[in-house]
């Protein structure tokens, strides 16, 4: 048995019938990561020995017949642009390559209270500012299924890693399509949740009307389960909203039979690849064979939320990193004569280009004599993508769209042209736009075996309606069991 | 829009970066090409529309003004880049 290739949810079965322990499932992981690491580049620090420690006192503590979690000895993997104390929190930036975090985020001292191992920090885009994590400081990361192209971003070592075994679920967050995307491309399951759902408290903020915080797993059941873990309002975020107590697990396997999806033309028409569209059509039929009535309508807004959100979450990015100055914390230059210097100085050589362009486009919808054409009418289009929404949800349950235009892009391919990388999120911004939460399933795999992911979208707060939609799916057309990541080089 | 050189040397400014004489063109062209995309947003009419600020509704959320203690200033301290005693250390603000 290959331990590293269950989910958590059968993990925690052996676990629970003493078939397994959480030593022996760390160190499956270990091994799995020694083994596959050096090839997938998906880690920026690794906790393996602290985690191996941790996973000693899990066993005693069941040896001792303690009441423990049923997640505890579960390793997860958790991106860098989430605090957790006393390990660094980098965000992919030479910024803050140094900067150990003095305090936990909320939903890591959720994870904590569920004794989950954190097996390390996985890369990303700098600052999650990308779609192919090739912005990262530090490495690229690789796609397991070709390891010549990108595993999406701005998550991309989390759904790498997944994708690889190197964890059995992950923690990502989500400002554009950050977990979506690169859950798509690398053939995993990536929820972003509604807005206000998980606390952002300790999160390396970006754009914090868009942000939030979400899964990487290899099943929906998983997905559920880790949504159960980070739910919940938060006094430290006050845009968390208190929707009670829900175990998300409780509407997967229940019937589809008349449930409404609309299928928006308008995301799979022009600049979508013709597989990613066969592999929508495919699955519209999947779901008329479950029951559910699916119909095309017209929702026009991907084009309008790209537009929108390079304009808002750039400037909300520029008012955000404002606070990097190389003073109390993160990159200080060596040269500077004086404190206008040591700032201007510390930000210019600590950020990567892609950062500095994002602050620059910010600075420049926000300034005098733009601000009303450019970010005003941006906030303006934000009322009109969320009316569209209401009407789409007046008539439809759920929401069915490819996730990304493409399968996943070589290394280099798009990384020298910001424009056509920001295309990389067409299908999945309008989301964050709106709020909603945003599932994304894999749905086959193109002519090279690449995997297609599609995107669930359900009004907001509905996560069990997506959820179920994509359990549904999912035991009928059994992704995992008839495709797997190569890690070869080129296909 | 047209953004000139000068302007996004301003805009670099306002914003505390440096960008290098041999880039500034470069960025010209990428903000450039971003803007004429963004602009996507002066071709609908949402005159009538009221502004979205964020996803949920728009209300103040109160909370107790109660002072509570951050035990682990040290940690802190730690990830200063330069430190005096229990201070960060900064050039001389004040000539």
């Amino acid at each position: 048995m290959d331990i590293t290739e269950l989910t958590v949810h059968e993990l925690q079965q052996k676990l629970k019938n003493k078939e397994l322990t959480a030593v022996q499932i760390v160190k499956a992981y270990i091994d799995r990561i020694n083994e596959k690491e050096p090839k997938v580049d998906a880690f920026i620090t690794l906790q393996l020995e602290e985690a191996l420690k941790k996973a000693e006192e899990i066993d005693s503590k069941i040896a001792n017949g303690e009441d423990i979690s049923s997640l505890a000895g579960i390793p997860i993997g958790i991106k860098d642009n989430i605090c957790t104390k006393g390990v660094k929190t980098t965000c992919a930036s030479k910024m803050l390559e140094n900067f150990i975090a003095p305090y936990d985020a909320t939903v890591m001292e959720k994870i904590n209270a569920e004794e989950i191992i954190d097996l390390g920090k996985l890369n990303m885009d700098e600052f999650a500012m990308g779609s192919s994590t090739e912005y990262s400081y530090f490495k690229k990361t690789k796609n397991p299924w070709d390891l010549t192209r990108i595993p999406g971003g701005s998550s991309g070592g989390p759904a790498a890693a997944v994708a690889a075994n190197l964890v059995p679920w992950a923690l990502g967050t989500d400002t554009g399509g950050s977990i979506r995307q690169p859950a798509a491309v690398c053939g995993v399951v990536g929820l972003k949740p509604t807005y206000g759902l998980v606390s952002r408290y300790g999160v390396v903020a970006f754009a914090s009307s868009l942000d939030q915080v979400g899964t990487f797993t290899k099943d929906v059941e998983d997905c559920a389960k880790l949504l159960n873990v980070i739910a919940g309002r938060d006094e430290k975020d006050t845009t968390s909203v208190d929707v009670g107590k829900k175990d998300y697990t409780q509407s997967l396997g229940k019937e589809i039979k008349g449930l409404k999806i609309g299928v928006p033309k308008e995301f799979y028409g022009e600049g979508i690849n013709q597989e990613v569209k066969n592999a929508i059509l495919n699955a519209m039929e999947e779901y008329k064979k479950l029951g559910a009535e699916v119909e095309e309508f017209s929702l026009d807004v991907a084009e309008l939320s790209l537009a929108t959100y390079y304009i808002i979450a750039c400037a909300e990015a520029s008012s955000n990193l404002g606070r990097y100055d190389g003073i109390r914390y993160g990159y200080r230059t060596k040269n500077y004569n004086n404190v206008r210097e040591l700032m201007k100085n510390s930000r210019s050589e600590g950020f990567g280009e892609e950062v500095k362009r994002r602050i620059i486009l910010g600075t420049y919808v926000l300034s005098s004599g733009y601000y009303d054409a450019y970010y005003k009418k941006a906030q303006q289009v934000r009322t009109l993508v969320n009316n569209k929404f209401n009407e789409a949800f007046k008539k439809y349950d759920v929401l069915l769209t490819p996730t990304s235009p493409t399968t996943a892009f070589k290394l280099g391919e798009k990384s020298t042209n910001p424009l056509e990388m920001y295309l990389s999120d067409i299908c999945t911004v309008s989301v964050n736009i709106a709020g909603l939460p945003g599932i994304s399933i894999p749905c086959g795999v193109d002519s090279k075996g690449l995997p297609i992911g599609m995107q669930l979208i359900g009004n907001k707060f509905s996560e069990e309606t997506i959820l179920k939609v994509a359990y549904a799916y999912e035991k009928q057309t059994k992704f995992r069991e008839n495709y797997k990541p190569t890690f070869k080089e080129g296909v | 829009m047209q953004v000139s050189r000068e302007e996004i040397l301003h805009i670099a400014d306002l914003a505390d970066l440096n960008i290098e004489e041999e880039k500034i063109d470069k960025y010209l062209l990428n903000l450039q090409d971003i803007l004429n995309f963004a602009n996507i947003v002066n071709k609908q009419d949402v005159s009538n529309l009221e502004i979205t600020i964020g996803s949920n509704e728009a209300k103040n959320v109160f909370r107790k003004d109660e002072v509570k203690v951050f035990e682990n200033t040290e940690s802190l301290l730690e990830n200063a880049p330069k430190k005096e005693q229990n201070m960060f250390k900064i050039p001389k603000v004040i000539n």
